[in-house]
């Protein structure tokens, strides 16, 4: 589910030791220990130029953008190792607060009880946005439905609308697909989308509704099923399932997702992606997200099927 | 030299007393460390909500942390695999110990080694891939991610264990039942029937239960077909969540002390509890066989 590459480095170096420790224990205990120390004392992954590997982690919806920016980095910088994993947004920022990635992808801004918790490990974050993200709401490419307001998709996704004919379609149930709570789509909708952007509203998902693991899982069940309708990032669009144009409301246009919609901000459900470091980035995440910023890792965003900030 | 053997001795025994005794301890920690993180939820949601609640919106603010319908969906899902495998199982364990010829019986045994070494993961993406559609055009369901394709592939999983371990049972009946009964003129089938199976009976129940065991704490396949929908079940051919799945989903995410994380460990206890039921039962049969 998740993309994952080995930081080969990183393990080369771990066998190293285990030799040395084999001939001479002593001393290696020694500097092993003293590694252990500073690890604890200067918990600042990235200024440590001599492991030269970054691990990044979080959001699926950024696992392929986040692993091309990698390949791409990686070309220009041979001897650093880029890991790129997903997991989720929270999973990320669990990782960052944890100390145990550099740069942490998510597809919401962090938490008030994660920057808590971080402000806890003496972390603090430093969020930038890199790129925008459509949700895309997809059906059976054999459904009739083509428009939806804003209002419908809550109403379809909170359960209230339980069959496709109420909404202009088949006389068949609406099986809705939605993603884990741990994932920042998930979030995401459920806010923007169910609670009308409040985020203190009660409303919820309709205890009905498939929670599925991936949005590689959503794509597969609503190409095989006629009665589903699900969400994902618009970089998952495909032809095997039909996209719905939204209305943000009932005098608005039906706006269907594509890049140039959602950067002038005209489909109404789409949101920021960020980078999210511990303190302002330096050393090798310091040219990272430059990397990120530049023509080159901004093509990329376009060529995942993100939306471009610059 | 005596001295020193004698002394040789002694660690040795100490070290095999600890070897044995350890397991007993990792038991008691793990339900001890389950007990201390899980109880914290009772602080913020009473025992009769946490068990009794019948929605679970675990990132909801403020939480709402009812597993009922995540413990009927990990009850029915698992009934549906006993009432696949155990039958299933117990006949195929009849067949290669009492009736199939010495070579099928062979391949039988390699064939269910095999079935067991299947990852879960695996039998998870077939079921995906295959028995999800299948189950949805053949049954003309909304949708295929159902408790029985859950069943399906927990029954899967149940067989080995249920299979090889009533087939010890079936060949621990003595042989002079068997012979005293065909010397009385009875045929094959009755002698199965009427004598066999009484006699291997409390190990058949026990390879069950610990099939049961196994099914109950099954994760991956069972997250990857059931849908993941927390609702109350009405019947198998609708989405259930599970209580494994529930917490592998979930785990990740779940800030460090927030009644959503202790909820888990909670969700992790009734499970804890449920399968040391389920073997303690096996035991009891297992004890009342040998005794006899």
């Amino acid at each position: 589910m998740t993309h994952f590459q080995t930081p080969k480095n990183l393990w080369q170096h771990g066998s190293d030791e285990n030799k040395y420790m084999k001939k001479r224990t002593v001393p290696a205990v020694v500097l092993l220990s003293a590694l252990f120390l500073s690890g604890c004392t200067s918990r600042r992954p990235g200024d440590n130029r001599a492991s030269a590997s970054l691990q990044i982690k979080g959001s699926d919806t950024m696992v392929n953008l986040g692993q091309a920016w990698a390949e791409a980095f990686n070309k220009l910088r041979l001897e650093v190792n880029v890991a790129v994993t997903g997991g989720g947004s929270g999973t990320g920022i669990a990782a960052l607060i944890n100390g145990t990635c550099d740069i942490a992808e998510s597809s919401r801004a962090v938490e008030e009880k994660e920057i808590k918790q971080a402000a806890g490990n003496g972390v603090t974050f430093n969020q930038e946005i890199v790129a925008l993200d459509g949700i895309v709401v997809v059906v059976h490419p054999s459904n009739p439905v083509k428009n939806l307001a804003m209002d419908q998709l809550r109403e379809i996704f909170m359960g209230n609308i339980k069959r496709w004919k109420t909404i202009g379609g088949p006389d068949i149930p609406i099986v809705l697909l939605s993603r884990e709570v741990n994932s920042g789509t998930h979030i995401f909708f459920k806010e923007h989308v169910l609670r009308r952007g409040k985020k203190k509203a009660v409303e919820e998902f309709s205890p009905g509704a498939l929670m599925m693991p991936s949005s590689f899982a959503i794509a597969e069940e609503v190409a095989n099923n006629e009665n589903a309708v699900g969400y994902y990032g618009l970089g998952y669009i495909s032809p095997r399932q039909k996209v719905i144009a939204v209305a943000k409301d009932d005098r608005s246009p039906f706006i269907e997702p594509t890049i140039e919609s959602v950067r002038i901000n005209a489909y109404p459900i789409s949101r920021p992606l960020y980078l999210t470091t511990n303190g302002r980035p330096s050393g090798l995440v310091k040219e990272f997200v430059d990397f990120v910023y530049s023509k080159e890792g901004q093509d990329i965003v376009k060529r995942t099927d993100f939306v471009p900030i610059r | 030299m005596a001295r020193f053997r004698k002394v040789k001795e002694f660690v040795i025994e100490k070290l095999i007393f600890a070897s044995g005794i350890a397991s007993i301890i990792f038991v008691a920690l793990i339900f001890i460390f389950l007990l201390r993180e899980g109880v914290s939820v009772f602080k913020t949601t009473s025992i009769g909500d946490f068990l009794g609640g019948r929605f679970w919106y675990p990132i909801s603010d403020p939480p709402k942390l009812g597993i009922l319908p995540l413990i009927l969906g990990s009850l029915l899902v698992t009934a549906g695999a006993i009432v696949l495998a155990v039958p299933l199982g117990i006949g195929a364990a009849f067949y290669i110990a009492d009736v199939a010829p010495v070579k099928i019986r062979h391949l039988l045994k390699s064939c269910v080694e095999v079935l067991a070494a299947i990852p879960s993961v695996v039998l998870g993406f077939l079921g995906i891939t295959l028995l999800v559609p299948f189950l949805k055009h053949t049954l003309g369901l909304p949708t295929g991610l159902t408790a029985l394709a859950g069943s399906i592939m927990l029954a899967f999983m149940a067989l080995p264990t249920i299979i090889s371990i009533s087939e010890d049972a079936i060949n621990a009946v003595p042989r002079e039942y068997k012979e005293g009964a065909l010397a009385l003129g009875a045929t094959h089938w009755q002698t199965l029937t009427r004598v066999i199976i009484h006699g291997a009976m409390p190990g058949i129940i026990a390879a069950s239960m610990l099939g049961i065991g196994r099914v109950i704490g099954e994760t991956m396949a069972v997250m990857m077909v059931t849908g993941n929908a927390a609702v109350i079940p009405t019947s198998l051919l609708q989405p259930v969540r599970t209580l494994t799945a529930t917490i592998a989903a979930e785990m990740g995410e779940a800030a460090k002390g927030s009644p959503h994380y202790f909820a888990l460990f909670a969700v992790g206890l009734v499970l804890f509890l449920i399968s040391f039921l389920i073997n303690l039962t096996a035991d009891l049969f297992l004890n009342r066989g040998k005794k006899r």
